[in-house]
């Protein structure tokens, strides 16, 4: 049995078993559809948040990025999971007090400004839409590389089945199907991360193998870095000096924008008391962190496999998982020097092999030489990855319309029953919005994932944890920080990624600070700003203060 | 009473996010150069960090507050 059989059927199982689910837990209230009744169990919301954390990128990019830049990859490890700290000691419990259904309910009512509740609204909407149209390009790569469906179709798919489960559960619905999700998922990430670090180093723990020494008794990482210098490149876990404080500041922004992102705050508010959400932040971290302690090690050990099995050895005897990447274009090997031999070597004059990224993940059970059934998990994690992270962004979509904009901002007298119904229609409408998205993704799309970070960080962190920790900060001062702290966020990115047309260039970077890591900076901002403007401005009624005191305390 | 209560969370907050703060920023990104010089296993020490300890320490660190926490609401009956 072929890989392209095991794929179709573990593609289908999983694909069955989220529609059940879907229809065993549709949702009957408004209040099940926006936080599944607030009566999640706290370690079911953290496998939850763990899928609808963890995107299509995280599956399948993040192993492939670490294993090109080495050392330098950490950025994505620390700062994808850091931020869950910040989360579970500053956010989540008192947010989950307040007890409302979203982030701009929170900022609408803590700021007594219908103002700050429609600033809040536009930045949860535009940055869980590029997020999601990733997610969806993602399904339809996936489709179309293992199963030969083409793209548009395979976006399609995914559409209808996020369409299914999604607008039928609302959060109930996508809570459980992501619990399935993760599952899969997991599975996965690490049975082939076992395998092969059982076969190179005979630990079958990858993140132990990750340090031992291979079967010819040298260590693993001492090995690749000696290779990587043999061919021209940096040792993998050297530290480069000139770009370490770039590291620091995007590790920073990927932090602070997770803990700002709205669906991942939104997950905190399905659970029962605020005891919960804070172990639940707990949980959450845990199931991440499986994954993302394992990516370094498949990282290091694709890395070896792939130079092994590539580097200096005749094309004419390249196994047939070779000639079918490059049949994808994910390979690409160019003879220069016309000896038959592939020379892959940090030098561009010299190099002749071309390796996408994501092959690392992809390609990986090949080039170790796993059974089938093995390729098929992996495709069905993906395509996991991806759904569970799209349900809950749209999610967010739709009750943002559904919920402050309709029920809150233009017809407070709407119905329970209008309201769910409307809940519905606008979920279905972001989902096939985001699906057309997704069959002409708009060129920058990939570009302003990195603006979502950014802007979670400098427009809603600090309204959040001021909105807590400071009972002073007024209407005033958060709007004015949010602002000023998008706006600079934003102009610094247009004017400095060139793929968005901006004539900005690398040397004229404010110390140094690429567009990835410019939302510390903007926070920074934010919080200096609020600050000040809050303290000349008119106090916070007494009222406001009263909600503040009330939910620092979960009694 | 309550106020105790407030203070004592920040106390803990406090001393938490600058443990956060030392393993992330500081081990393996500042002193990350330094502490390479040392091995854990194959591990340079500060590679180790920015790719494993970290993420350890952040999941220790949230089950600490949570347990301190818990007992923190307990004394001052404020659990739910």
């Amino acid at each position: 049995m072929d890989a392209q059989f095991w794929t179709y059927l573990l593609v289908g199982v999983t694909f069955s078993l989220y529609i059940g689910i879907a229809i065993w837990s549709r949702a009957q209230s408004t209040k099940e559809f926006y936080v599944a009744s607030g009566g999640i169990h706290p370690v079911i919301n953290g496998m939850a948040t763990a899928a609808d954390w963890m995107s299509a990128a995280s599956f399948i990019s993040m192993a492939g990025i670490i294993s090109f830049l080495g050392y330098g990859g950490s950025q994505y490890l620390m700062g994808w999971t850091g931020g869950y700290v910040l989360l579970a000691l500053c956010l989540a419990p008192y947010l989950r007090k307040f007890g409302k259904f979203t982030v701009p309910d929170f900022i609408g009512e803590r700021y007594y400004s219908q103002t700050a509740r429609t600033v809040a609204l536009i930045c949860a909407i535009f940055v869980s839409f590029t997020y999601v149209v990733g997610q969806m390009k993602g399904v339809g790569v996936a489709f179309s590389r293992f199963l030969e469906i083409p793209y548009d179709l395979g976006v399609i798919i995914g559409i209808g089945i996020v369409f299914f489960y999604a607008v039928l559960g609302g959060m109930k619905g996508i809570t459980y199907t992501q619990v399935a999700q993760y599952c899969v998922l997991i599975f996965a990430f690490t049975v082939p991360a076992i395998f092969i670090s059982l076969q190179a180093t005979g630990n079958p723990i990858p993140q132990i193998g990750f340090g031992s020494k291979t079967l010819d008794g040298v260590y693993l990482l001492e090995n690749l870095n000696q290779l990587s210098v043999d061919l021209g490149f940096e040792k993998y876990t050297d530290i480069n000096r000139t770009t370490l404080i770039n590291v620091f500041f995007i590790t920073a922004a990927l932090m602070f924008g997770t803990a700002g992102l709205p669906h991942v705050i939104v997950r905190f508010f399905t659970v029962p008391k605020v005891r919960d959400a804070r172990i639940s932040a707990g949980w959450a971290l845990l199931f991440i962190s499986l994954l993302y302690t394992t990516a370094p090690a498949v990282a290091a050990f694709a890395k070896v496999n792939l130079i092994n099995t590539v580097s200096n050895a005749k094309y004419a005897e390249m196994p047939q998982w070779f000639k079918n990447w490059e049949n994808t274009g994910l390979l690409e090997f160019d003879d220069k020097n016309a000896d038959g031999v592939i020379q892959y070597a940090a030098d561009t004059q010299m190099n002749e092999l071309t390796i996408d990224r994501d092959i690392m993940v992809l390609a990986n059970p090949e080039i170790a030489n796993l059974p089938a059934w093995v390729i098929g998990l992996i495709v069905a994690g993906g395509l996991a990855a991806a759904l569970s992270t799209a349900a809950g962004l749209l999610l967010v979509i739709s009750t943002s319309i559904s919920h402050d904009l309709l029920k809150k901002n233009i017809n407070p007298k709407i119905s329970e029953k209008g309201e769910l119904w409307a809940a519905r229609i606008s979920i279905a409408v972001a989902v096939v919005a985001a699906g057309l998205a997704g069959l002409n993704p708009p060129g920058f799309v990939a570009e302003v994932v990195a603006l979502a970070f950014g802007l979670a960080a400098s427009s809603f962190f600090p309204a959040i944890i001021l909105g807590i920790f400071d009972k002073k900060m007024n209407k005033e001062g958060a709007l004015a920080g949010m602002i000023v702290g998008i706006v600079f966020t934003t102009i610094y990115i247009f004017y400095f990624k060139p793929q968005l047309g901006g004539p900005g260039l690398p040397e004229n970077y404010l110390f140094g600070i690429t567009p990835e890591g410019i939302g510390t900076i903007g926070m920074v901002i934010n919080f200096i700003v609020s600050l000040i403007v809050s303290r000349v401005t008119k106090p916070t009624p007494n009222k406001i203060k009263d909600l503040v005191e009330s939910i620092r305390y979960p009694k | 009473m309550k106020e105790k209560y407030w203070k004592k969370n920040i106390l803990y907050l406090r001393i938490l996010l600058t443990i956060w703060f030392i393993s992330s920023f500081g081990f393996g990104i500042l002193f990350a150069e330094d502490l390479n010089s040392i091995f854990l296993g194959g591990f340079p020490l500060g590679f180790w960090f920015a790719q494993q300890g970290s993420i350890y320490i952040f999941v220790i660190l949230i089950f600490i507050y949570v347990f301190l926490m818990n007992k923190l609401d307990k004394e001052h009956n404020l659990d739910e």
